[in-house]
């Protein structure tokens, strides 16, 4: 069974359509890059899979159970779902231990000790153990987004959302963040990511979507849609990405 | 202290930066110009000082207003009077300054429900904000000390709560604003990330956006609670006597004003301290936001 199903999503923002009747399945284990320009649709693909857009039309299920239907509670659907921005949202006048220990302890209700022994373990993990109790602003950004990655995966997640997870970031911070997905993907962590990053969705990414237009126009292995894209808007938008030497 | 060459100077070995000329020449002129600054503040304030002194002490009426607004004898005369009713003063304040933020916290609070359930509740937060923004204090005040008690029901607090009951209602109102301010410039990004986390409406607010909206607004706070504290004098209307108030009787008994003159300084005096908490909190609050 397929960890997420979504079908005929609709979306509108004030008439303008952003989704226009999406199919996208995910496998479990499997990580699905979302490739697109910019207002293709995929972060608001990633925010209504996790509820936090109401959808115009169209179901969503998660491990085969329909989450868009207005009697599930949606808090309980969230803490099953990670999700990471582009922005990494840490909250700032919490600690960075407190930043990961926030939704164990309010949400899980594990007792503080436990919650941060298991905060410090993930720290210490991707390498920032020294850095539990700092505040976000000492932070460099790489080390932030890497923070917010933790943060989300202390809910032991089912599904991880990751969206533009590296846009913000200096050129040389990029990498620790990659990294850390790629860490998770052989953990076999089951992935949603919107990037622009064609050579990591390439490389990390089991299956590549197109979006257009709020559609996925085209999907398939990354060797195929990006090495040899069938439809004519892909091969437009990958040439455009080859020009500005982005693959 | 041998002294290396510049041509074996390793670039590993941290050198003593020394200042080019250039820089030099700008610091000694910066020195100067500071200098010059003191000095120029230093002259002015004297000669706008010296001109003001002169100008009330040689004032045709000057002996007269001095007599009848700053002598020392009936200052010491009227100070425990005084002090008696600043003590009213200051545990007034206490009391109204905590409901009032209590009260304004809630209002905001109920201000940013959504959905049509609580639109009452919404309607209701609203119009006591116009209200009791609107309302001039001494009416509200009236009111609630004399027109509530002439009700004459069981059980009526006294004069003194009621007119507390005033103050909170009136300062109540415009907390609540500063902090509907403060909940809503917390970007809606931390609002998307606490609740994909799986935090519910209500922990969000608890665990993410009041902290943060609590100590942005800070500075608007405390100055509305140094504002509460020259209001909380006005219960005196309803009869309590308050340190204006005392100073009034004891003008009346010697038909001299410096008692006012006396309750004015203490004022000031119990001002400074909350005026320079506010100031302290505003300076870290944009230390804070400058420190990225």
């Amino acid at each position: 069974m397929p960890v997420l199903t979504c079908r005929g999503l609709r979306k509108e923002f004030g008439g303008q359509v952003v989704l226009d009747g999406l199919d996208l399945t995910v496998e479990d284990h499997q990580v699905v890059a979302l490739i697109g320009a910019s207002g293709s649709g995929k972060s608001t693909l990633l925010r209504c899979v996790n509820l936090l857009e109401e959808l115009d039309d169209g179901t969503i299920e998660l491990d085969g159970v329909e989450i868009s239907d207005p009697r599930v509670d949606p808090d309980r659907v969230r803490r099953r779902i990670g999700m990471v921005f582009q922005s990494y949202n840490l909250f700032p006048h919490l600690s960075v231990l407190d930043n990961v220990t926030l939704a164990p302890r309010r949400v899980h209700r594990r007792e503080r000790a436990e919650a941060e022994a298991q905060a410090r373990e993930l720290l210490d993990r991707v390498g920032l153990g020294g850095k539990a109790d700092a505040y976000p602003d000492r932070l460099s950004g790489g080390q932030q987004q890497r923070v917010a990655i933790v943060r989300a995966l202390a809910n032991s997640p089912r599904l991880m959302l990751l969206d533009e997870v590296t846009s913000a970031l200096d050129p040389e911070l990029v990498g620790e963040v990659l990294a850390m997905i790629r860490d998770l993907k052989s953990a076999g962590m089951t992935m949603v990511l919107a990037t622009h990053e064609m050579g990591f969705a390439r490389e990390v990414a089991d299956r590549v979507c197109f979006l257009d237009a709020g559609r996925v126009v085209e999907a398939g292995p990354p060797a195929q849609v990006l090495g040899e894209p069938t439809h004519p808007r892909t091969r437009q938008f990958l040439k455009r990405i080859i020009d500005a030497g982005r693959l | 202290m041998s002294r290396v060459s510049p041509h074996h100077d390793s670039p590993a070995s941290p050198r003593r930066h020394v200042a080019s000329t250039a820089q030099r020449q700008r610091a000694a002129y910066r020195r100067r110009q500071t200098t010059r600054s003191v000095l120029v503040a230093a002259a002015s304030t004297a000669v706008l000082g010296t001109l003001l002194v002169v100008a009330v002490t040689g004032a045709p009426g000057w002996d007269r207003v001095r007599r009848s607004f700053l002598d020392p004898q009936i200052a010491r005369d009227a100070l425990p009077d005084v002090l008696a009713g600043l003590w009213l003063n200051v545990r007034l304040l206490a009391c109204c300054a905590v409901g009032a933020l209590l009260l304004g916290l809630l209002i905001a609070l109920l201000r940013t429900l959504r959905g049509p359930v609580f639109f009452p509740v919404r309607a209701l937060a609203a119009g006591y904000t116009y209200t009791f923004r609107g309302l001039p204090l001494i009416i509200v005040l009236y009111v609630l000390t004399l027109g509530v008690p002439g009700l004459r029901l069981q059980g009526m607090p006294p004069v003194l709560v009621l007119g507390g009951l005033a103050l909170v209602l009136t300062y109540g109102g415009y907390l609540a604003e500063v902090f509907r301010a403060g909940i809503e410039s917390i970007h809606p990004s931390q609002l998307a990330a606490a609740r994909s986390l799986g935090l519910t409406y209500r922990q969000t607010m608890r665990h993410v956006v009041l902290p943060q909206a609590v100590r942005r607004v800070a500075p608007p706070l405390l100055n509305d609670v140094v504002a509460l504290q020259k209001d909380v004098g006005l219960v005196s209307l309803a009869g309590p006597i308050d340190a204006v108030r005392a100073a009034q009787i004891a003008t009346a008994q010697t038909f001299n004003y410096t008692p006012y003159i006396l309750a004015g300084v203490l004022f000031v005096l119990l001002a400074i301290p909350l005026i320079a908490v506010t100031d302290w909190v505003t300076l870290r609050s944009a230390r804070r936001q400058s420190g990225g």
